[in-house]
């Protein structure tokens, strides 16, 4: 078991033939052979994708085709800026289960807009502004570099990349491996917040700990906690290791995620630390110590 | 990005918000035709500076009794006065930090008769993903205070994107503010159209304190603070036009040529991280070993040679900085193309401070060859933990 993919997951690529798109496709295939079936693009349709090692895949004209097609049931989005709004909700109006949106940037008021849609839809969307998702040596969707993951019992979340990557290696480093990591990205209005992958954490029989990375701005931390605290009092209960990013950071100025701000004297990372701890995670001091930090806590 | 109060008026004005007559002013020279351009008897003189609490400011040249950077004025010559008081003196608010901003802009406008303070704000709610009028009666005061003592006075109204301010939405805003007869349709056209100028041009924040009723009953924006975001400029050249440079850091604005996410801070150890998380963590144990953080440095995930070689030369650019550490976690960026621009950079400027680098991830060998065999002076760190305490001991000895 995992959470949301596995070596089943068929997936459509929107944004297949740009540069970006191309590269990390070929890296999905490369790794344990993550089925990644087709691409789109609106006026290539009928045509094939050849990747720099021969790997061809067919490109279809729209999601709708692609999925009828290949009997996808997941996407992942590179699709630049401008156009990632309509590529999300392509997606939800193709019916694809699963749709994750790599690109960084996406302006608010889009997300806003396609937030509505998709709350009125059966789609989940992970992103947009994320590293996408893994579980090892199964599936990989989006640009999670898949040499340092390990398969095994930590389930990783984080609103950052490259502190999921950090949380990865050293759990991969500790020996405990993971069961599925989650970057559910660092926009301000997104499609998944922590506490819907937490829900699949718990009911996941594999994933034995968690490890949730937070940061500064809006108050999705506070939620999550009180999630767990009051997941716990139902008998619902797994070992949490929790980190907040940004404790330096100035109020009022935006640290390069658009989520990541303090404004109005709310969002501040002492705050989050404090809603952590009294919900019963073991907040790590340092970055550097999550995985220290959970194979004490495991004891 | 932000504007100033004027330039916001100007964008609202262009949606049909009521605002006062008023004349922006770059020279003491220009502000005595502005004067006898507006009727008075009142004119109110405001500094122009991107940052809030400029009535309470403090200049740093006068001394503790003068008046602040909004001063109303009832007469021509004392309206006079008070610019060539303000003009190229520095403003001390509590958003400006304590070295001030120079204030190079003035705003001169007609005084308003106000019978009622109010409170209005626009923004994007991230709880629900909506964007939401914030009203409150208690305008004119910080709202931050309001919020933590009166919460009661606070209304929040979130807009369904698809439907706009309806009728209901406004009339719940007209009623949040206690709005009667004419004065409650002005509201409600208000609302409608400052929704749409918020929407239509991709702002973050939109604060209008105070909002007023004047003593004739009407309603007008008084104060206007407007941001817009960032990641949908491309879409608005008209107001790429607004932005003013001698509001930024230096280093930010050439930071910005190259995409790069970089803030200021005031700590002495310069940061060249990837990613918003890692950037930020990275902050956090510095401080946490006892040192403080030069920057926030994000480089990206699409980095190229000649864009770290330009993070680099920014970071040496900073007098108070007196060590670098390179921390790179590579996923999308690779370890090669860091350590490239690195070595790059060095060669350009030279390495007056010790440079700790920790690579780790997509093509960390190749990296790491680079940075040895290149023959520069480099801590080599294995990983953060490790890179943190190296460069805060060859930092503070």
């Amino acid at each position: 078991m995992s959470i949301l993919i596995d070596k089943n997951t068929k997936i459509i690529v929107q944004g297949l033939t740009g540069k970006t798109g191309s590269f990390h496709t070929e890296q999905a295939l490369a790794y344990h052979g993550t089925q990644m079936v087709a691409g789109t693009h609106p006026k290539k349709g009928g045509t094939d994708w050849t990747g720099s090692n021969g790997e061809t895949l067919p490109i279809y004209a729209s999601v709708a085709e692609a999925k009828d097609a290949t009997g996808a049931t997941a996407s992942v989005i590179y699709v630049p800026p401008a156009g990632a709004a309509a590529a999300i909700e392509e997606a939800i109006d193709a019916g694809i289960e699963l749709i994750t949106c790599i690109t960084e940037g996406v302006p608010v008021l889009d997300m806003v807009r396609v937030k509505e849609k998709l709350d009125h839809s059966p789609s989940r969307l992970i992103g947009p502004n994320c590293p996408g998702l893994m579980t090892p040596d199964e599936c990989k969707i989006g640009i999670m570099p898949g040499s340092i993951f390990k398969k095994g019992s930590v389930g990783v979340l984080s609103r950052s990349g490259t502190l999921t990557y950090e949380a990865v290696f050293q759990t991969t480093v500790a020996g405990l491996g993971q069961s599925s990591a989650v970057g559910i990205g660092g926009d301000p209005v997104k499609g998944t917040e922590f506490i819907d992958i937490l829900e699949l954490f718990l009911a996941d029989p594999e994933t034995q700990s968690i490890i949730m990375i937070g940061e500064i701005g809006g108050s999705a931390e506070e939620d999550a906690a009180q999630f767990l605290a009051d997941e716990a009092k139902k008998g619902r209960k797994k070992p949490v290791v929790g980190f907040i990013a940004g404790r330096t950071a100035p109020p009022g100025r935006t640290m390069g995620h658009a989520g990541a701000v303090i404004s109005g004297g709310k969002g501040g990372a002492e705050d989050k630390i404090e809603a952590m701890q009294s919900a019963g995670i073991r907040v790590s001091p340092s970055p550097a110590k999550l995985g220290e930090t959970l194979v004490d806590l495991l004891g | 990005m932000n504007i100033h109060e004027y330039q916001a008026k100007q964008v609202l004005k262009g949606f049909g918000a009521p605002i006062a007559k008023g004349v922006p002013v770059t020279s003491a020279d220009q502000a005595e035709a502005a004067i006898a351009q507006l009727d008075g008897p009142v004119w109110v003189v405001k500094s122009q500076i991107h940052a809030g609490g400029r009535g309470k400011g403090k200049f740093k040249e006068l001394g503790p009794d003068a008046k602040g950077g909004v001063r109303v004025s009832f007469s021509a010559d004392e309206a006079l006065t008070n610019v060539r008081e303000m003009f190229g003196n520095t403003l001390v608010t509590k958003q400006t930090g304590p070295a001030g901003k120079q204030v190079n802009r003035l705003y001169i406008e007609d005084g308003a008769d106000i019978a009622r303070e109010l409170y209005l704000s626009i923004l994007v709610d991230r709880e629900t993903g909506k964007v939401s009028f914030v009203a409150s009666t208690e305008g004119g005061m910080d709202i931050e205070a309001v919020a933590e003592e009166t919460p009661d006075k606070i209304h929040t109204i979130g807009i369904t994107a698809s439907q706009g301010v309806t009728d209901a939405d406004a009339e719940t805003i007209a009623d949040a503010y206690e709005l009667t007869g004419g004065t409650r349709e002005q509201g409600k056209a208000l609302f409608a159209a400052l929704y749409a100028a918020f929407t239509e041009k991709d702002m973050s924040l939109l604060e209008i304190n105070p909002l007023i009723v004047t003593k004739a009953g009407d309603i007008q924006v008084l104060d206007a603070k407007v941001s817009f975001d960032g990641n949908a400029l491309f879409r608005h050249p008209d107001i790429m036009e607004l932005r003013d440079e001698t509001e930024e850091d230096d280093k930010e604005i050439e930071a910005s040529k190259y995409d790069l996410a970089y803030i200021a801070l005031d700590g002495d150890i310069g940061c060249m991280v990837n990613g918003a998380g890692l950037a930020m963590a990275t902050m956090d144990i510095i401080k946490l070993y006892g040192a403080a953080p030069a920057n926030f440095l994000d480089v990206g995930g699409g980095a190229t040679t000649e864009k770290v070689t330009a993070a680099f030369k920014i970071i040496t650019s900073d007098p108070n900085v007196k060590g670098i550490l390179v921390n790179i976690f590579g996923g999308i960026m690779r370890c090669d193309v860091i350590a490239e621009g690195v070595v790059q950079a060095v060669r350009d400027v030279g390495l007056k401070v010790p440079l700790v680098v920790r690579l780790e991830g997509t093509k960390v060998e190749e990296g790491k060859a680079i940075i040895n065999e290149s023959g520069l002076n480099v801590i080599a760190a294995d990983d953060l933990d490790d890179a943190a305490q190296k460069i805060v001991k060859a930092v503070k000895g």
